[in-house]
């Protein structure tokens, strides 16, 4: 059995003093997509975040190892160089700040972190090209700014984008699908796909069972108030699907 | 001295009347005699506003009380400076290219000047040209720096000895021209009034870069101010860098009249002085005139830095925008007051006004006042002002792509200088003022807060 990718065990976390995470525990290993379902408000955007490295979040219980590392130890550039990768749900725009030399510096940063030596402009340019036509965006988009005036669209396929570049060990796909259209959700989807690596992991965490019908999981789990209430392989997606969240919600109450 | 005795004398300004009177009994403002009632004018005005105190509504958030209390000793000639061009060569814009003027402690110093002699243009000293060219400055000079409540400007009417004349002929389109204005600062209180008059005629092309810099930390006062003309047709872009020492006081006015069709892009970059208040004045004279001032000031300590500016819509049709960055640091503070005046004949008019401050420390503080004057009803006029810290989503979000917290930092406050520099075309002048800007942001203790 190889080492898992990620061990999360017993996490509890909260922000401003509310706790959210009570007790999350999960373990991804190499090659596999695992999917996070659940209501609004049932943790997994603080998962998100945590994972992340977000300011203002506390952990108060539990333990998060990456690689067999203290995740929870590290700043999140560090964790970024480590090969943790968010794409956000609502990508943050930078004015300014030109999206070549961006991606750039922080691909260097992550080499230099991994021993390899960084990439010039020259050469930064010749390795994103397939990953651009990959995500089906227009070279132009590299002389803007980060994300500026970018549709919603554009701004998640920048993320997959960039998640093609830095190639994380894991990626976490916070609500990659709200705001798509499906065709849109298609070149996303595609995108995640394509970059499916036998030693890296992806975490999706949705709110509904469409985008796992292109990004197709090998295990659902779902969460609600803080924990995994059930885990399942992809049927069970379809199942939440059909049924709503409710059964689950209700039937977690009683004492195991 | 009848021009100040038919109108009040406010208190402070008496030892400044004296100083004129003592300096015109030496026969040091007589010369040539057809300037003097000019500056008769200007010291009148003088007397009558005095120095500003906070309760003067353009000075609300600048104290010059520190400023009033030096003697204000005019330099009255070019003195033995001891500079030779090598000395000179720091200051100078790479590439730039065209002619520089080198002025002194106001006076214009012949031996550091480097003059191209280019066809289409006359560049010259104003204390020549006061000679010289008489015609040309008996109509211009004075004549737009005259309908504002600023004591400095009328100040620098009553004082001025020198600066540059610029006068490029229709259609032309010479090389760059650089003002270098260096600031000696060997004696607390000594205070240079240049005086600078551009004409650009009817379809003429300019760049003309105007930069103030001294030389050493006495506290000493450069009060410039300059009259631009701006023919029909015309493009000029113009650039006014301000770096003096931090003991430096400067005030500087610029008085821009322009008349139809023509492009002015003004560029203030004030990285340097104790105390700096530009003010600016644009009067669009004729119809499809596109003017843009673009500002960034960058102070730290317990420095400011003031902008203010009134753009004056008297004609329809003209577009004006305004864009002023300010980054501060330590207990440093930043103004700005921009005022879009849209006279009732100005219909069309597409005025725009943005102030941003950026915040790097607890202690910086910002006063910003945009204001919008309107009597036509046809126009388009947007103004906005933001003050705040570095936006911790896009640190976080920097940061998780495997960006360093400084690295981070620096990129977002670069960029938002940026905002501004990327607007200055001329491209040698860009590139050297993005070095000096950078470089100063990276002395600020803010700019890379290690964790």
């Amino acid at each position: 059995m190889p080492q898992p990718i990620i061990e999360i065990n017993n996490l509890h976390a909260g922000v401003e003093g509310k706790q959210i995470l009570k007790g999350l525990t999960l373990t991804i290993n190499p090659g596999e997509v695992h999917a996070i379902m659940g209501p609004n408000g049932s943790g997994k955007s603080t998962l998100a975040a945590v994972l992340a490295g977000k300011d203002g979040y506390d952990v108060t219980e539990g333990s998060v190892l990456f690689h067999g590392k203290d995740l929870l130890d590290l700043d999140p550039e560090e964790r970024a160089r480590e090969g943790v990768f968010l794409a956000f749900q609502y990508p943050i725009e930078i004015p300014g700040v030109n999206s070549t030399y961006f991606l750039k510096a922080a691909l260097n940063e992550i080499r230099k972190h991994k021993g390899q030596p960084e990439l010039d402009a020259m050469e930064f340019l010749s390795f994103i090209k397939d990953k651009i036509k990959l995500l089906d965006l227009p070279e132009s988009f590299l002389k803007r700014p980060v994300n500026e005036g970018f549709s919603g669209g554009e701004k998640k396929r920048n993320e997959i984008f960039q998640m093609a570049v830095l190639e994380p060990t894991l990626a976490i796909l916070d609500e990659t699908d709200s705001g798509l259209d499906i065709d849109a959700l298609r070149v996303v989807a595609n995108g995640v796909n394509k970059l499916k690596r036998p030693d890296h992991a992806q975490l999706v965490i949705t709110h509904y069972q469409r985008l796992l019908n292109f990004i197709v999981p090998d295990f659902v789990h779902v969460l609600t108030d803080g924990h995994i209430a059930k885990s399942g392989g992809k049927e069970l997606a379809l199942e939440l699907e059909a049924k709503g969240y409710d059964w689950i919600t209700k039937g977690e109450r009683q004492p195991a | 001295m009848s021009a100040t005795q038919t109108k009040p004398v406010t208190k402070d300004a008496e030892p400044i009347i004296a100083l004129f009177e003592r300096l015109e009994k030496e026969g040091a403002l007589r010369n040539p005699s057809w300037v003097f009632p000019l500056r008769q004018a200007g010291l009148a005005k003088f007397a009558e506003l005095g120095f500003p105190t906070l309760k003067d509504e353009d000075w609300r958030f600048t104290n010059v009380a520190a400023l009033t209390k030096l003697p204000f000793k005019p330099v009255l000639q070019l003195h033995h400076h001891g500079l030779d061009a090598g000395a000179v060569e720091r200051f100078a814009f790479p590439n730039l290219g065209g002619s520089r003027l080198v002025f002194v402690d106001g006076h214009f110093a012949l031996e550091l000047s480097t003059l191209t002699p280019e066809s289409g243009v006359k560049l010259t000293n104003l204390a020549t040209a006061l000679n010289s060219d008489f015609g040309l400055l008996e109509k211009h000079l004075g004549r737009y720096a005259n309908g504002e409540r600023n004591p400095f400007t009328a100040l620098n009417t009553a004082f001025f000895h020198d600066g540059a004349f610029i006068h490029i002929a229709a259609n032309a389109s010479p090389s760059p021209i650089h003002l270098l204005f260096i600031s000696t600062s060997r004696e607390n209180g000594l205070a240079a009034h240049p005086r600078n008059l551009v004409i650009a005629e009817r379809g003429a092309q300019a760049v003309i870069v105007e930069s103030y810099v001294s030389l050493d930390g006495k506290a000493t006062v450069t009060n410039t101010v300059t009259e631009a003309v701006i023919g029909e047709n015309a493009h000029v872009e113009h650039i006014k860098f301000q770096d003096e020492s931090a003991e430096t006081f400067h005030l500087g006015s610029l008085h821009a009249e322009i008349s139809r069709s023509a492009n002015y892009l003004y560029h203030s970059i004030a990285t340097g002085a104790r105390l700096a208040r530009t003010n600016l004045h644009t009067v669009f004279n004729g119809e499809g005139i596109e003017c843009v001032l673009n500002g960034l000031y960058l102070v730290n300590g317990d420095r400011l830095a003031d902008h203010f500016m009134v753009v004056d819509h008297a004609k329809p049709r003209c577009k004006s925008h305004e864009y002023f960055n300010g980054i501060l640091d330590g207990k440093a503070k930043g103004v700005f007051a921009g005022r879009i005046l849209v006279r009732p004949d100005a219909q069309k008019t597409d005025a725009k006004q943005t102030n941003k401050n950026l915040l790097l420390s607890d202690t910086a503080t910002a006063d910003t006042k945009p204001q919008l004057e309107i009597y036509a009803d046809d126009v388009k006029c947007t103004h906005g002002a933001t003050i705040g810290q570095l936006n911790d989503d896009s640190i976080f979000y920097l940061r998780t792509r495997g960006i360093g917290l400084d690295n981070a930092r620096r990129m977002l406050i670069h960029a938002f200088a940026a905002e501004i520099m990327d607007r200055i075309k001329c491209e040698p002048a860009r590139k050297h003022l993005d070095e000096i800007v950078w470089d100063r942001l990276e002395q600020h203790s803010a700019v890379a807060v290690s964790k």
